[in-house]
């Protein structure tokens, strides 16, 4: 079924060892290491590149330049001092982090969540996917040389989402802003209006763009056909979100779990035929278009109500022995938290699935026998941030 | 999707010999899980991926726990003759139960859209036999994640294509996601023949003394 159990088994060495070991040097094969501290990388990541010319032979991704161990130092403080710590794992989208740790926990403990709080978190956790991919066309687009232009204008219309994020949480980037069974605090006095009209602002911000760009000679011949994925390997390799669904996998884990009120929403989901970088940039525009129809939608029919609830505690939550695991359709893809309790304030196992991380397993393949400049913009369409790559 | 009990059984019919329980999960997510016996663990993984009623073809998360030795103390009221008179008398018996290292499998199906089934693996015990059969061959997105928690955890994944340190630099000799892990004073220490030199130099140059 899968080409991953007929395959032979592949060879991790880099290089074929040079003189200096014994074994035969061969003049052909140059290693490079491309990274850490590089502007391609998006962050501090390394890839280990063995060259034949300029296509590219071999490909390993090194990680761990950020890590920190977020896991362990979340299991050594109490549910809700953790909360905080999400927002530093892919540091773009801190509100859906906060959304999917908040799910976890809810079921774990068993907490429901107010009519209201589900509102607000369906249309902060898609003002994030606004913003998020957003950027990440600029950054795809600066990667192919387009050299600040398209990025300072998606930034400008990041800036105006982050604005309201800001007027609601307190923070452009750090919102620690969900509670379980919850959220902190109520929109702010004259807010939906405000949003509205960034919801109705970003079209034209999308149809410019795309005026722009998406017909431009270069971008498609720099991306058509490069760094395709198939469909097959792209899901027994778990990849997630928009790169899945530009190979043409139909999943979307808001159409498939229904978490929240997400079945409330009518939207599509785009999909990808070539599974190349192409559809990977065009994936992230309509979905774009997607959220901005849910975002109208919400701000249309948010209810009055309470938002947290009343039987969720914030001082010693201590929540019964066993364990959940909730995920989220993150912009990235699948972000999921798996929790343990064993009764005591502290989870006893807490874990972090990072579509980031787990996306970049088929980098090397995607990048076989293509030039080095290839390799810049797959990356950029694979979209990582190392604050979760490494955690 | 069909129920837990119904997967145990056809499993075990389809992979004889394998030896599957149902770790119960009283939490308001009643996730329940499979336990699976180490040798027939790939068959079983193979079967829940290949088999046309469930499909699991997308492996989500993966991930280690680990269970260190514990003590489990039960206290028992026993009656005794205490000079001559009968009272009753607590007793506490202590008991050992050996600790291991687990790993925990989310298995989704993309074609089917159901799940999650949670597939676990221990390990005999977390010191000389902490290996697992790897179920990258099946699941490559379990790749990068066996690694973890063979860089976290220290369970050695048999016929995983490239086990190596992924997050620890590759010299890193401990494994810090386990329970009794003690973090160094130093991480990056390294004695290093400059340092008896050091010590030496310091002799030829006594320290003065502070006066207070």
């Amino acid at each position: 079924m899968s080409p991953a159990t007929e395959a032979p088994p592949r060879s991790y060495e880099l290089l074929p060892k040079s003189a200096h070991d014994g074994s035969p040097l061969d003049g052909d094969l140059l290693e490079v290491s491309m990274g850490p501290q590089h502007p391609s990388t998006h962050g501090v990541f390394r890839m280990d590149v063995v060259l034949d010319g300029e296509r590219v032979v071999k490909l390993k991704p090194v990680f761990g330049y950020l890590h920190r161990n977020h896991e362990k130092i979340a299991e050594n403080t109490s549910y809700l001092g953790s909360m905080p710590y999400t927002d530093r794992l892919d540091y773009f989208c801190s509100l859906t982090n906060n959304w999917a740790y908040a799910l976890a926990v809810e079921k774990l403990a068993g907490l429901a969540v107010p009519e209201r709080a589900e509102y607000i978190r369906v249309i902060t956790a898609e003002l994030t996917r606004l913003v998020n991919h957003t950027c990440l066309i600029g950054f795809l687009l600066q990667d192919m040389g387009a050299l600040g232009t398209p990025l300072m204008y998606a930034f400008r219309e990041r800036e105006k989402a982050l604005d309201l994020i800001e007027s609601l949480t307190g923070a452009r980037m750090m919102c620690n802003y969900m509670r379980f069974g919850g959220c902190r605090c109520d929109l702010p006095a004259g807010w939906i209006e405000q949003a509205k009209r960034v919801v109705e602002g970003h079209p034209r911000f999308l149809d410019e763009f795309e005026a722009l760009l998406s017909e431009n000679e270069i971008l498609i011949a720099r991306t058509h056909g490069v760094g395709v994925l198939p469909k097959e390997l792209a899901v027994n390799a778990s990849i997630t979100g928009p790169m899945l669904r530009a190979s043409g996998v139909n999943y979307d884990i808001r159409k498939v779990d229904r978490y929240g009120i997400y079945d409330r929403f009518e939207f599509k989901i785009p999909l990808g035929e070539h599974g190349d970088v192409f559809d990977r940039y065009m994936i992230r525009l309509l979905e774009m278009r997607e959220s901005l129809k849910i975002l109208r939608k919400a701000l249309d029919d948010i209810p009055a109500g309470p938002i947290v609830d009343p039987k969720a505690k914030l001082r010693g939550f201590r929540p019964k022995p066993g364990e959940a695991y909730g995920r989220i359709e993150g912009p990235k893809g699948e972000l999921g938290f798996y929790l343990i309790s064993d009764g005591s304030p502290n989870p006893y196992r807490y874990r972090v699935r990072p579509p980031s991380l787990i996306n970049l397993t088929v980098l090397e393949d995607m990048c076989l026998g293509l030039t080095v400049a290839d390799v810049v913009i797959i990356l950029g369409s694979v979209d990582i941030v190392l604050g979760e790559v490494d955690r | 999707m069909e129920s837990l009990e119904t997967i145990k059984a056809r499993a075990e019919a389809a992979v004889p010999g394998a030896q599957l329980a149902i770790v119960r999960n009283d939490s308001p997510s009643t996730q329940h899980s499979l336990l699976v016996d180490n040798a027939h663990a790939f068959a079983v993984a193979q079967f829940l991926r290949d088999d046309p009623q469930l499909r699991l073809d997308y492996c989500s998360n993966a991930t280690g726990v680990d269970w260190p030795d514990r003590v489990e103390k039960t206290k028992t009221k026993v009656k005794k003759l205490v000079d001559g008179v009968e009272k009753e008398v607590e007793e506490t018996t202590e008991k050992q139960i050996p600790g291991c290292l687990e790993a925990v499998y989310h298995l989704y199906s993309m074609s089917l859209k159901h799940g999650p089934v949670i597939l676990r693996m221990r390990t005999a015990n977390r010191t000389d036999q902490a290996r697992l059969s790897s179920l990258t061959p099946l699941w490559r997105g379990a790749e990068f994640q066996e690694r973890e928690i063979f860089d976290l955890y220290g369970i050695v994944f048999d016929s995983h294509p490239d086990l190596r340190r992924i997050l620890m630099w590759d010299e890193f000799k401990d494994f810090p996601m386990r329970k009794d892990y003690a973090e160094p004073d130093d991480y990056e220490y390294e004695p290093t023949p400059h340092d008896d030199e050091v010590e030496k130099s310091k002799k030829h140059h006594p320290q003065p003394e502070v006066k207070a």
